[in-house]
């Protein structure tokens, strides 16, 4: 009785497969590719989701090909689908199709989080894959498979007992790490190992800026009012390092600050003085290569705005709540040439000791978080790539 | 007679199956309280049924709908891995496990990760939501059925040490609190399809409290209650209408709890109200009961407040005057537990306390080390006690 069950079972799930045309598949990846925001076409995205799931093997591929291009909404409803169309393979107690799953992991023009996706489940049923695919991972585009083939050869490096072996391998692992945690580690053993590290340059950390203020922050309402450097024509143009303006404490004029600090870290606090309720304004001119959409990810504890050429791309009123590397990240589209960057960094009157921070730190990197660096900067000609040597 | 309405129960509780579920955060009714459910108290090793991996951390609780077991994950070195799995309640076997990439800012403080608020459920579908204010919904056997960004959509409301409200489901509305200092907001959720049937502004400050239940009476419609440092907004879960607001300010971590008809609100120690048609009257303030992490619990009218370093206080729930006090050993963050008339309380450590509440004293009836990290509250069903930790999900029943 059982027997016949499964039978028919197995046979409803044949037909239904069957069933499912080509141009189903298309239409259906096409239409999670599209699912809005809010809740917003949900109906027929559920249908499509079906649709995909019922289709079972021959969708695989469809389903992981549609990720490229999709945002991360519509790559939640694709890979929905190929987890439960992975389900149904494993279930069925059939295997996934290794070969084609290992060319479309290894094609770099596909979605790096899809190509993540298909690893992932290979590896269940292919555990050797790992061995055979992540070395050639360093300078993926995705910041997993960077991790891991950065992983493989810290390893390695911290296995061999001599200098001039392990620093090959911690410099090449250097180029494409692109998390906190193994560049520290890496920095650390080629430091010991007599080595230069230039970490501020790996990360992209903008370690120029000129400064101006203190303005007045009391009672948090300076963060909301257009003082003077915001509202300038030079906002969007090169600064006039010879304005004055009136500040908190009288007369305030730009004046430059350098960060020495590995992680790019500019404390006002440290370096200047912490004006308990102020706010200061910091710009740098950033010099593209070309026309690219980059991230800025910047740290700090503090309330911040952020214009890049005379545009207002970010703000945040929080006020120590914590602070790291990457805190925010805000992606932008940089013009050939110069770009004005702008950033107002306030501090409350908070008396707490762990509300005394009044810093910030700013860096420009492409989306595995690899550092992107200018031909010139206002003080800085950081464009040679990667660790010093 | 008697074995007709014996087996009438059993045949309306299999029917209906919500008695024995433990559907969100804080049990079906936000209280912490297991209605008719009777836990082993003679905790030992021999108790823990099963023991599941998990593939992320968590700080989020189980829940538990009929024979299945769900809780939420997140891993990756950002944190933006977001997981959802079912367990089999009586095996302790993965069902299914689905993954999610956050949509919304994924950083939060070392204690906490992005799985920190708990699921939630209506019965047929359970309903995901994250520190990045992702909330995904999915039917039991893990279909998505909808997936809100509300992380993406409204990119101000985070917060830098991270968010933990857990939403509740109040009808066919998923109440959601997404309070920070640069943005806040509560939106109803509507269940089905996933869009917003309302939005209300909120105070713009840090606020890691949950939404709680005050049940339908009489005439009166169930409302969700919203906390936050300005106090308790009552609203009406399908419109988002203010029905009344208590504004003495309330604490912005432990979370409201309802009893006997009576609302218990982390203000000023512990401050408790009794609602009334559109408006409430004040009954009693006792700042010497002031919860810390954990939320209030109350049984047999008595009020019970657990601080962080483990002093468990008990009030009268009626005058909320001051009975005793015990101190456990640990810290806590986790909202204990009531069944069968005993409390169940898990430290950061990983003890499990099984404490016996009487008159004028409570006392430690067992302990049991489970040796991880847990900073979650537990959930309760069929007679058995489900917590997680970063690695492990546990099951603490009987032996069959």
């Amino acid at each position: 009785m059982i027997l016949r069950r499964l039978i028919f079972g197995v046979i409803l799930t044949c037909v239904a497969t069957a069933s499912v045309q080509a141009d189903d598949i298309t239409s259906a990846v096409k239409t999670l590719q599209s699912v809005e925001p809010g809740g917003k076409g949900t109906s027929a995205a559920r249908e499509a989701a079906e649709v995909l799931s019922t289709a079972g093997d021959k969708a695989l591929l469809p389903v992981l090909q549609g990720f490229e291009g999709a945002d991360l909404l519509a790559a939640n409803w694709l890979r929905n689908s190929f987890e439960q169309i992975v389900d149904g393979i494993r279930d069925s107690g059939r295997k996934l199709p290794a070969a084609e799953l290992e060319a479309f992991i290894r094609d770099q023009k596909q979605s790096a989080v899809a190509r993540r996706l298909a690893y992932e489940s290979l590896k269940i049923q292919t555990p050797e894959i790992e061995a055979r695919l992540i070395p050639d991972c360093l300078l993926d585009a995705s910041p997993e498979f960077r991790r891991d083939a950065v992983a493989m050869l810290i390893a390695q490096a911290s296995a061999a007992t001599e200098a001039s072996v392990s620093t090959p391998l911690y410099r090449k692992a250097m180029q494409g790490a692109v998390h906190e945690d193994q560049v520290k580690t890496i920095a650390e053993a080629l430091r010991k190992n007599g080595e230069e590290v230039d970490i501020r340059k790996h990360f992209g950390f903008i370690s120029q800026w000129y400064v101006a203020g203190p303005f007045d922050n009391k009672d948090e309402k300076g963060f909301a009012v257009p003082y003077a450097p915001e509202t300038e024509a030079s906002i969007s143009k090169g600064a006039d390092f010879a304005a004055e303006y009136d500040g908190q404490l009288g007369k305030v004029q730009w004046q430059p600050l350098a960060s020495e600090d590995d992680y790019g870290v500019i404390d006002i606090a440290k370096q200047l003085e912490n004006h308990k309720g102020s706010l200061m304004y910091a710009r740098t001119t950033w010099t593209s290569r070309g026309d690219q959409q980059v991230q800025i990810r910047l740290g700090t504890p503090n309330s911040w705005k952020l214009w890049v050429n005379g545009t207002l791309v970010f703000e945040r009123e929080e006020y120590h709540r914590s602070s790291q590397m990457d805190q925010y990240s805000v992606p932008v589209t940089l013009k050939a040439g110069e770009n004005f960057l702008l950033l107002k960094v306030c501090q409350n009157e908070m008396t707490q000791d762990w509300a005394q921070r009044y810093q910030f730190q700013v860096r420009i990197c492409d989306g595995t978080g690899s550092a992107v660096l200018p031909l010139t900067s206002t003080a800085s000609n950081d464009s040679q790539p990667g660790v010093s040597r | 007679m008697r074995i007709s309405i014996t087996v009438l129960s059993v045949v309306l509780m299999c029917a209906d199956g919500f008695a024995s579920d433990w559907r969100q955060f804080r049990g079906n009714d936000a209280n912490s309280v297991a209605v008719g459910e009777s836990l082993p108290t003679e905790l030992s090793g021999d108790m823990i049924a099963w023991k599941a991996s998990l593939p992320g951390r968590g700080l989020s609780g189980p829940i538990i709908i009929g024979n299945r077991v769900f809780v939420s994950a997140s891993s990756g070195y950002t944190q933006d891995r977001l997981h959802v799995i079912c367990v089999d309640a009586v095996s302790g076997k993965q069902s299914w496990e689905r993954q999610f990439i956050a949509t919304g800012r994924t950083m939060t403080h070392d204690k906490m990760c992005n799985a920190t608020p708990t699921m939630a459920s209506d019965g047929e579908h359970v309903f995901a939501f994250f520190s990045s204010n992702d909330l995904v919904c999915l039917d039991l056997d893990g279909r998505i059925q909808w997936f809100r960004g509300l992380g993406s959509e409204f990119p101000n409301a985070s917060n830098s040490l991270g968010m933990s409200s857990s939403p509740i489901v109040i009808g066919s509305t998923i109440v959601v609190q997404v309070e920070s200092d640069a943005e806040a907001f509560a939106c109803g959720i509507d269940a089905v399809s996933g869009e917003t049937k309302w939005q209300i502004e909120r105070p713009r400050a840090a606020n890691w409290t949950s939404p709680s239940l005050l049940p339908a009476t009489g005439d009166h419609p169930a409302l969700a209650l919203l906390q936050s440092s300005k106090g308790l907004t009552a609203v009406d879960p399908e419109t988002g209408t203010i029905v009344w607001n208590f504004d003495k300010g309330a604490s912005t971590i432990p979370s409201s709890t309802v009893h006997a008809g009576a609302i218990l609100i982390p203000s000023n120690g512990l401050t408790a109200i009794r609602p009334g048609a559109g408006s409430f009257e004040e009954l009693w303030n006792a700042s010497g009961l002031s919860p810390g992490t954990s939320s209030p619990v109350v049984i047999e009218g008595t009020a019970f407040v657990l601080n962080s370093a483990g002093v468990i206080s008990a009030g009268d729930a009626k005058t909320g005057e001051r009975k005793w006090h015990l101190r456990l050993r640990g810290d806590f963050s986790s909202t204990p537990i009531a069944a069968g008339g005993y409390l169940y309380l898990v430290s950061e450590s990983g003890t499990v306390f099984v404490v016996r509440p009487e008159a004028d004293k409570g006392t430690i009836v067992s302990e049991l080390d489970l040796a991880e990290t847990i900073l979650c509250s537990p959930g309760v069903a069929d007679g058995a006690l489900y917590v997680r930790s970063d690695r492990h999900l546990f099951k603490l029943a009987k032996q069959p």
